[in-house]
């Protein structure tokens, strides 16, 4: 550069107080005026195709014919590929084998891709896609927990973890009371509002670029150069935001990367490949839905002794991220409680379903479940109010702070936060109100539940826990960010800008979050396990730092001050040292002139995580996130339906970076999972075919079930780790808030029984569910030996 | 020939396919990119758009309505003014609606946003200065999956809080103008309506001629439904023959004995009529689909479209509606209880046509209840669809007039409910248990996605336990979860 940007006109905009505050969604203005671009809303190359895949209408079998004359003739058809076609890796399996780009030779689910058609639109696509003809010599699907069971079907062995199996039977023997119960906890589809979409275009020779909507662009980068049989450098993935993730786009994003990949590569064209909403559903793995089952042994007051936990994840055709979600539901069966001696067994069942996948909370929320509805079934048991039950076995001095996988709780937030609050949402007041109005209340019944959440933060595969950024300063004084994390709507970008920053003493409008890119950060882990921020902005922060210290460095030289280089701060859009200062955008253009390097790259690995799953023994989590909430719920004792009234939330973020994005995850996370444990429902015919396929009969909260009453805060203590400017992380935490609507339904039909009977509740507590339950709660008290029989007949009836 | 505003900008279309949907027409043919599909079907809202058009009580203003533009065709927007969520800001400040939802950051992942801001902006336009309530009810088409709803709740609040002053209403003027020279070229030329693909009649007459003409060309009303073959069936459809441009299909009037309403007026212009006569069906009106699908969908296209989860069928059986059918040369009358033979069959002809649906109104002896069970209470399919219609004198049943969704292959009624209960007491036990019985035992309806056949006999029975009461004069008791009236 020979001549530099008039230092007058740089931008400059407030920079104090940049983090810690509520600054707006960095896309905001531009997604209000539907100026937010996504991967479909790219401007097209010119003579960009279509693509479209066909799939099966079985859900097991060998494929003994693939006829694809009537789609090669469909008009406006141009390449048809099946898996013979692939001339590098045919597997894309993220972690295991298992996952074929296209079905090679075997059918594993319904709806399961068999053939990419491309065309020259998008209707003429997806219609031809309807033509093929696929002969399948079918056998019968495996569908449950039952048959996968019976028939020894896994897509990876078991693991288990707790105290030896004679402590845990033996102190079972001398117990004074034991129960048990069996939970069916339904699945969940993500239903972000983009669906699945790539774009493919052929660079030169042999190198392709890819815009892809997914959380992991070096999974999609490595997956793409497999297939393409190219090395990696040869393929750069750009992804610039995503209409909404939540897992989905973790793992299940690349499959339609590589199919587009694959497509351009043959046709040297540009091929866009966007699954319409009613594939998508089909050909996207869920939320595993899982049957777990528990023996609970405990005393008087209702402290647990002894437990043994049964964990059973339906993973579908393929181990995808099964492992991972199997063990973390087992490592969250414990949520805040001391289970005293454990035992805790994981099996991961192979059925024949899409490959159930990541979504937030990744196995924690089916396993966390259980421990709430041990805690109801000993209130119920013992005839005590369920949270005297839950904060009797919080973990603690009373109890016990060791994890059933030998992890020591080293800052434990609940007892604390559920006191907060207990006195704030007045439980006992409004425990005494519902009391009252169910007693004169007939038909309409109202219940009452808090709990807690204690939810472990760090991907469990230790060599996720990393993360990488490139950070350049140009001559007026802007600064561009790249990091390996993607934006999905969560805010990690926003946060980012606010880090970098704080960092530089500058406002906000000076930092430009780009697009994730593979060629600017390479070998990122996806952005998941709520780590986005805590990962990225640290390394963000390194990169910053690095910078810093070469920009002090010269300021301080330029003063003949080189020893107090170390003295030089970064504040009010300025750089000073003692009682001198320059403006930032000055000492940039100075440090330019003087040959300072502008740009670094940042890394930053997560501390202190050590898991040995041989013993079963370690220290998975950096730390722990913490959260209470408390729901009333109005339940319709002749029909099953219901309302969730009031919903009461204290959540802890640590040292919030941004309360506005934090509260808004916390908003989310809690209807979606109320979502997930009442309306979302998904339902599989009996040849293995998901019937729940669109969104006329698959139904997630709308805007008339945000509750009336929807108090949230943060409880506002920082994190006692070393995380960034000691926040938490928040992405996924809240979701299992929403397990005291479970439990608030639960204990209004039990109002039913005088608060003597846990009901069986299966999830989605759909209201045809809650019917039955009330039904069978109804059929039990009127009949002799009520309390007993009803318990025994609810486990039966599960 | 299909004429309307983009904005401020006259398009003519000369040519269209027929199964153009409108936001192919937008995405695909004019590059706007800001208008989202999320499921191409009606369901989540992220295609929201708002077509104005004179306010037919007020012709000197404009109304604004939403629509499902990935389930709206080309013929819908003819004579109207088609607005995009690119249009709302202006020389750089963003609409106060757009303001307040930054402010109250209520967007995340932005998807569902446009499709949000443009159900807002309708909301803004109406001038209601509206309460929670309304704001649920203007967005009860749009989905988020991130936010929990309620910064967009807050947020919409917020910006309907006065009365709108944009550059539409600025621009107001100028808008009803071009959009009248519009409609004066139809007037001003023989030239037809509609393209090749798209027959668009004005009048009866026409109508039939098209139909005779084009044989094999389906009727389409509101096309919330039929646009469905297209986007989830990819099924090409050649040539459509519309109903929306009708007058004598869109006019509604009240005489002492009955209202009716136009077969072709949208559910969301016909409800105030039909709640003005009959407040007690508010739940089925308010929880028909969304505004959006509301304000396309048609009472006549409900009902000629015979589907057995259909709202709008079981309550007109309770409400012994009588059928206005047309052939173009003479209306007949048929009771709406002869006019379902089979699934999705109907008594009308291949050249016939639903003009009208006349209601009779109520006495002050009738005891009326619409009821809805669903999976969710907003934008869902019914599980079980139920209206009672009871003439109770001195307390004594004389007549159960009761319509049924969800239940058997067609909307149904109970003649068996009737015949046992007429003569009995309502306050009677007899007359609970009894009419439980009946309904528990009345239909053999099926498993489906939605519910199991097991719950639809349970609950049809238990909706006549609640409907009991709901009636009775005396121990009054809290029945429901919602309010809805």
């Amino acid at each position: 550069m020979r001549k530099l940007i008039d230092k007058a006109h740089a931008q400059q905009s407030p920079s104090n107080n940049v983090v810690h505050v509520s600054s707006k969604h960095e896309s905001a203005p531009r997604q209000v005026q539907g100026a937010a671009n996504y991967v479909d809303d790219i401007v097209e190359p010119q003579g960009t195709l279509y693509a479209a895949v066909g799939l099966s209408q079985c859900a097991k079998g060998q494929i003994t014919g693939i006829n694809l004359d009537n789609v090669r003739q469909s008009e406006g058809v141009v390449d048809v590929v099946t898996i013979d076609d692939v001339p590098g890796h045919k597997d894309i399996g993220p972690v295991f084998e298992g996952d074929p780009l296209l079905a090679n030779q075997e059918i594993k689910f319904f709806g399961q891709p068999v053939f990419a058609v491309l065309a020259t639109s998008v209707q003429l696509a997806r219609q031809a896609a309807l033509k093929g003809q696929i002969d399948v010599e079918e056998a019968s699907p495996i569908m449950n927990a039952d048959e996968a069971h019976a028939q020894s079907e896994f897509v990876r062995p078991l693991h288990r973890f707790g105290q030896e199996m004679a402590k845990v039977d033996s102190t079972f023997e001398t117990a004074t009371h034991k129960t048990h119960g069996n939970l069916s906890i339904g699945g969940q589809e993500h239903m972000y509002l983009e669906g699945q979409v790539s774009l493919a275009i052929p660079d030169e020779e042999d190198r392709m670029k890819i815009y892809t909507s997914s959380q992991h662009p070096s999974e999609v980068q490595k997956l793409v150069a497999e297939v393409l049989n190219v090395k990696l450098h040869r393929v750069m993935v750009d992804m610039r935001r995503m209409g909404g993730g939540f897992g989905g786009k973790e793992t299940q994003a690349a499959q339609w990367a590589c199919i587009a990949a694959l497509l351009a590569s043959r046709n040297r064209c540009a091929v866009k490949l966007r699954l319409p909403r009613f594939t998508d559903m089909h050909v996207t793995g869920k939320r595993h839905p899982f049957e777990n089952s528990y023996d609970v042994a405990f005393d008087d007051t209702g402290k647990i002794e002894a437990t043994r936990m049964e964990i059973n994840g339906i993973c579908g055709h393929s181990p995808d991220l099964s492992d991972a979600i199997v063990d973390r539901a087992m490592f969250h069966a414990d949520n805040g409680y001391f289970l005293g001696n454990s035992d805790i067994v994981g099996h991961r069942l192979k059925t024949n379903m899409v490959s159930h996948t990541a979504y937030r909370g990744f196995g924690g929320p089916q396993g966390m479940i259980m421990a709430e509805a041990m805690m109801d079934k000993i209130a119920r048991h013992l005839g005590t109010d369920p949270l005297s039950v839950r904060k009797r076995n919080l973990y603690g001095p009373s109890t016990g702070t060791v994890t059933p996988y030998g992890m020591e709780i080293e800052h434990n937030l609940l007892p604390e936060m559920i006191d907060e609050l207990e006195q704030r949402a007045e439980y006992w007041q409004r425990r005494e109100t519902i009391t009252a109005f169910n007693r004169t209340s007939p038909i309409i019944k109202k219940g009452l539940a808090l709990t807690p959440v204690k939810f472990g933060i760090s991907f469990t595969a230790k060599h996720l826990n990393q993360a990488g950024a490139l950070v350049h300063i140009y001559t007026d004084g802007s600064i561009q960010i790249n990091h390996g994390g993607t934006e999905m709507g969560q805010g990690l970008h926003t946060k980012i800008a606010q880090i970098a920053a704080n960092e530089f003493g500058v406002g906000i409008d000076m930092i430009e979050v780009t697009a994730t890119r593979t060629d600017k950060v390479p070998n990122t882990s996806p952005t998941a396990a709520s780590s986005g921020t805590d990962l990225n902005g640290k390394a963000v922060q390194n990169a910053c730092l690095t910078l810093k210290a070469r920009l002090a460095e010269c300021y301080a030289k330029s003063l003949s001050r080189a020893d107090d280089a170390n003295l030089v701060e970064f504040v009010g859009d300025e750089v000073r040292l003692g009682k001198h200062s320059i403006s930032f955008v000055e000492l940039i253009q100075s440090a330019y002139f003087a040959r300072v390097s502008l740009s670094a790259s940042g890394f930053y690995k997560t501390p202190k995580l050590q898991y040995n799953r041989e013993t079963g023994e370690g220290r998975p989590f950096f730390y722990f996130a913490y959260g209470v909430s408390m729901s009333e719920v109005s339940v319709d004792t002749l029909t099953g339906e219901y309302t969730v009234d009031a919903v009461d939330i204290i959540h802890d973020v640590g040292n919030s970076l941004n309360p506005a994005i934090d509260i808004g995850q916390i908003e989310g996370a809690f209807i979606q999972g109320m979502g997930w444990l009442t309306t979302e429902d998904l339902k599989w015919n009996n040849k293995g075919k998901l019937i729940s396929e669109n969104m006329a009969t698959y139904k997630i909260p709308a805007i008339g079930d945000t509750p009336k009453t929807f108090n949230v805060s943060l409880f506002g203590r920082e994190n006692a780790e070393d995380s960034i400017y000691h926040s938490k992380a928040v992405g996924e935490p809240p979701f299992m808030l929403a397990i005291s609507v479970w439990c608030a339904l639960k204990d209004a039909i039990s109002s039913l029984s005088g608060y003597t009977v846990d009901p069986a509740l299966d999830t989605p507590a759909t209201p045809e569910r809650v019917l039955n339950a009330i039904a069978d709660i109804q059929a039990r008290v009127t009949s002799p030996n009520a309390k007993e029989s009803a318990t025994e007949n609810a486990k039966e009836s599960v | 020939m299909i004429r309307f505003l983009i904005n401020q900008d006259t398009v003519e279309l000369e040519e269209a396919r027929a199964d153009l949907t409108l936001l192919q027409y937008i995405r695909e043919h004019r590059k706007k990119t800001g208008t989202k599909e999320g499921c191409a079907a009606g369901d989540c809202g992220a295609c929201t758009v708002v077509l104005a058009e004179p306010d037919a009580k007020k012709p000197n203003t404009l109304h604004y309505r939403t629509v499902n533009s990935c389930i709206t065709l080309m013929s819908a927007v003819h004579g109207k003014q088609l607005i995009l969520v690119e249009h709302l800001s202006s020389n750089g400040n963003l609409h106060p609606v757009q303001a307040a939802l930054v402010e109250y950051h209520g967007s995340q992942c932005g998807f569902c946003t446009p499709g949000f801001i443009m159900s807002m902006f309708a909301l803004y336009h109406s001038n209601t200065k509206p309460n929670r309530d309304d704001v649920l009810h203007a967005l009860s088409g749009n989905l988020c999956r991130c936010t929990g709803y309620r910064p967009i709740i807050e947020a919409t609040l917020a910006a309907c809080a006065q009365a709108p002053n944009d550059q539409f209403t600025q621009n107001a003027i100028t808008t009803l103008k071009k959009l009248k020279a519009l409609s004066g070229l139809e007037d001003a030329s023989d030239m037809q309506l509609g393209t090749g693909h798209i027959l668009m009649p004005t009048t009866r007459e026409a109508l039939r001629d098209a139909i005779e003409q084009n044989p094999d060309a389906q009727l389409v009303a509101g096309s919330t439904d039929l646009s469905l073959q297209f986007t989830q069936q990819l099924k090409n459809v050649n040539k459509l023959i519309s109903l929306c441009h009708i007058d004598a299909l869109k006019q509604c009037t009240t005489t002492e004995h009955s209202l009716t309403i136009g077969a072709a007026v949208p559910l969301n212009d016909a409800a105030p009529l039909m709640l003005k006569r009959f407040p007690q069906v508010a739940e089925l009106i308010t929880r028909f689909a969304s505004l959006p699908i509301r304000n396309q969908a048609t009472l006549g296209g409900n009902v000629a479209n015979a589907s057995p989860i259909g709202d709008t069928p079981p309550l007109l059986l309770a409400l012994n509606a009588v059928l206005h059918i047309d052939n173009g040369i003479a209306v007949r009358k048929l009771p709406i209880s002869e006019f379902f033979v089979g699934y999705r069959k109907t008594k009308l002809a291949v050249n016939e046509w639903i003009s009208a649906i006349e209601i009779p109104l109520l006495s002050s002896f009738q005891k009326i209840a619409a009821y809805k069970i669903s999976k969710r209470f907003e934008d869902d399919i019914s599980a079980v669809c139920a209206v009672f219609n009871v003439t109770v004198e001195n307390n004594v049943i004389v007549n159960i007039s009761a319509g049924f969704g969800g239940v058997a292959a067609t909307p149904v009624q109970c003649d068996a409910l009737n015949n046992a209960l007429v003569g009995k007491p309502l306050s009677s036990q007899e007359c609970l248990t009894l009419g439980k019985q009946i309904l528990h035992d009345a239909f053999t309806p099926i498993d489906d996605v939605r519910a199991s056949a097991a719950y639809r006999k349970t609950v049809l029975a238990n909706l006549w336990h609640r409907f009991w009461l709901e009636n009775q004069t005396e121990n009054k008791i809290e029945t429901r979860v919602v309010q809805h009236a």
